[in-house]
């Protein structure tokens, strides 16, 4: 990886909203491409800014920010989000929502049609393509959130506490299905959670933040091996990991 | 639905109630006052009698109707687009939206009948007049009440404002767009009437139910007014069913108001 370059550099990024306080305090990082990276960190530290940053939906108030080489702004179409919200549109069917984020972008039909059906068997709802989002389950809304996402093919996948409304069972497949489909498309992902063992089980760094104002307090390595499967969780590597940050955890939110 | 037979049976023994109370209310009338009451089957034998003075007025108004009410549910929905665009167009506009709901039809209606002629006109645009309130008040509440997330996912995927507005926005808007329309439909048929009962004119068409009205009570014709007064009923019937059935082709696959667990 070392030849690479960064698909997304921070350098001493600062970011306060008007007048308002600073919300992110010179905050450096790279990201390698394929890196999972989760950011945790007490409410309010600025984790969904930092999304919202690397978006372009939002301009940083010092320091540089590229990504993919360059402006946030110019890469915006390299980009695909999921919320914490499923936020599907409740009259379209399951196919239709899936079609949605291309539509907006203007990808042609044909083309639409390709790639919805391969994100619908990479999130597994194979058959689910003209059912409405209110037969689903949370679970299954949250699959169709992703595969709205996915059918960009994007470079960099942006997700806000996608799964921080699920209950765990639930939390712990689709975490295994994220890696799975992971594993078959080539993305970078930063990914916003308030759960430890999640971070541990999905990404290779985790960022912990601080607050007031936001910083990248210490960035913890996590070595296990890809793929993880549900055996990973009971490894002791594993269970140190979880141990480790949630001390760092403890740590910035009773400092 | 658990008590089908209940459901049917119920509504069946109030109305069998409510005809025999009738039948027993005439017979309990003296005979000098027994025209102030017809009975269901006279009334039934006036609207034969007058099939067809009846017949050319309730096709009448049934064309001022839903003339008023298209014309109503067009503009309407042209004018919430407008209002949903900032609150600064809402407050400035509602006052006057307000005084126009607030005209009476009653004062209003010769000035029409001056300005664009007395019978259809006046009709379609006292009818437009009575419709436009209620389309126009809902649909900008739809249109202004989309959920706050899909307009962020919107904005994030850098949707156009027009894609934000025909795809988003307006889906979102039926449900109150109905709402406002199951409202104008029954209203509409009686708009048409009290527009044409005082704007109304027999010149061309013979004008509608309003005016056919006005002449049976001038002939002392009660039971024929009370078979007016049916029909007029059935033509609301009409339209209320009409609204419902294409609220239930648009909305029933995807909206929770039709699902929503009986209790
Ligand atoms: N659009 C905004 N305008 C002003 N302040 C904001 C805005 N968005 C977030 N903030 C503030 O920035 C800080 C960080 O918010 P956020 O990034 O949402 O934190 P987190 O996602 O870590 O909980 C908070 O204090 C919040 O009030
Ligand atoms: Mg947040």
């Amino acid at each position: 990886m070392s030849g690479t370059p960064p698909i997304v550099t921070f350098q001493n990024v600062v970011k306060r909203y008007g007048d308002g306080p600073v919300v992110l305090d010179r905050v450096s990082f790279d990201a390698a491409p394929g890196d999972f990276i989760s950011l945790i960190g007490p409410s309010g530290c600025g984790k969904s800014t930092l999304l919202r940053l690397i978006a372009g939906l939002s301009p940083v108030t010092g320091g540089d920010l590229a990504v993919d080489g360059r402006t946030p702004e110019d890469a915006a179409t390299e980009l695909s989000f999921v919320f914490q919200e499923p936020t599907l549109l409740p009259w379209l069917t399951v196919a239709h929502n899936i079609e949605v984020a291309q539509q907006l972008r203007g990808v042609p039909a044909a083309a639409r049609a390709a790639a919805r059906a391969r994100a619908i068997d990479l999130v597994r709802l194979t058959g689910r393509g003209s059912a409405y989002p209110r037969q689903l389950s949370g679970g299954q809304k949250m699959r169709v959130s992703l595969a709205r996402a996915l059918t960009l093919e994007p470079k960099i996948l942006l997700l806000d506490e996608p799964f921080g409304a699920l209950d765990e069972m639930t939390r712990e497949h689709l975490n295994e299905e994220l890696l799975d489909i992971r594993e078959k498309q080539a993305w970078t992902a930063f990914f916003v959670t308030h759960s430890v063992a999640e971070a541990v089980f999905l990404s290779n760094r985790i960022l912990v933040m601080s607050v007031n104002p936001g910083r990248i307090h210490r960035e913890v390595r996590v070595d296990l091996p890809y793929p993880r499967t549900g055996a990973t969780r009971l490894s002791r590597p594993y269970h140190d990991l979880v141990a480790a940050v949630s001390g760092l955890l403890r740590s910035v939110e009773n400092p | 639905m658990r008590r089908p037979l209940l459901n049917i049976l119920l509504p069946l023994a109030i109305g069998v109630l409510v005809v025999a109370l009738w039948y027993a209310v005439r017979y309990a009338l003296t005979e000098d006052l027994k025209f102030l009451l017809p009975t269901p089957d006279e009334i039934w034998a006036a609207l034969l009698a007058n099939s067809e003075s009846l017949g050319r007025a309730t096709l009448n108004t049934t064309k001022g109707a839903l003339l008023g009410f298209g014309f109503a549910v067009v503009v309407s929905f042209g004018l919430a687009l407008l209002l949903s665009l900032s609150s600064l167009i809402r407050a400035s506009l509602y006052p006057y939206l307000m005084i126009l709901q607030m005209m009476p039809i009653i004062v209003i209606a010769p000035i029409l009948v001056l300005w664009v002629g007395a019978g259809l006109n006046s009709v379609v645009v006292i009818t437009f007049l009575i419709c436009f309130f209620p389309l126009v008040v809902n649909t900008t509440q739809g249109l202004i009440s989309t959920d706050r997330n899909l307009v962020e996912l919107f904005r994030m995927y850098r949707a156009t404002k027009w894609q934000e507005t025909f795809r988003l926005r307006v889906p979102a808007a039926l449900p109150y767009f109905f709402t406002g329309l199951r409202i104008a439909a029954v209203l509409a048929p009686i708009g048409a009437l009290v527009g044409d009962y005082t704007a109304g004119s027999s010149a061309g068409d013979g004008g509608g139910l309003g005016f056919q009205a006005i002449i049976y009570s001038s002939q002392a014709k009660y039971s024929a007014l009370f078979a007016t007064a049916a029909v007029t009923c059935v033509l609301g019937f009409v339209f209320a069913a009409a609204v419902h059935i294409l609220s239930w082709l648009m909305l029933a696959k995807w909206h929770d108001s039709y699902h929503r667990s009986d209790t």
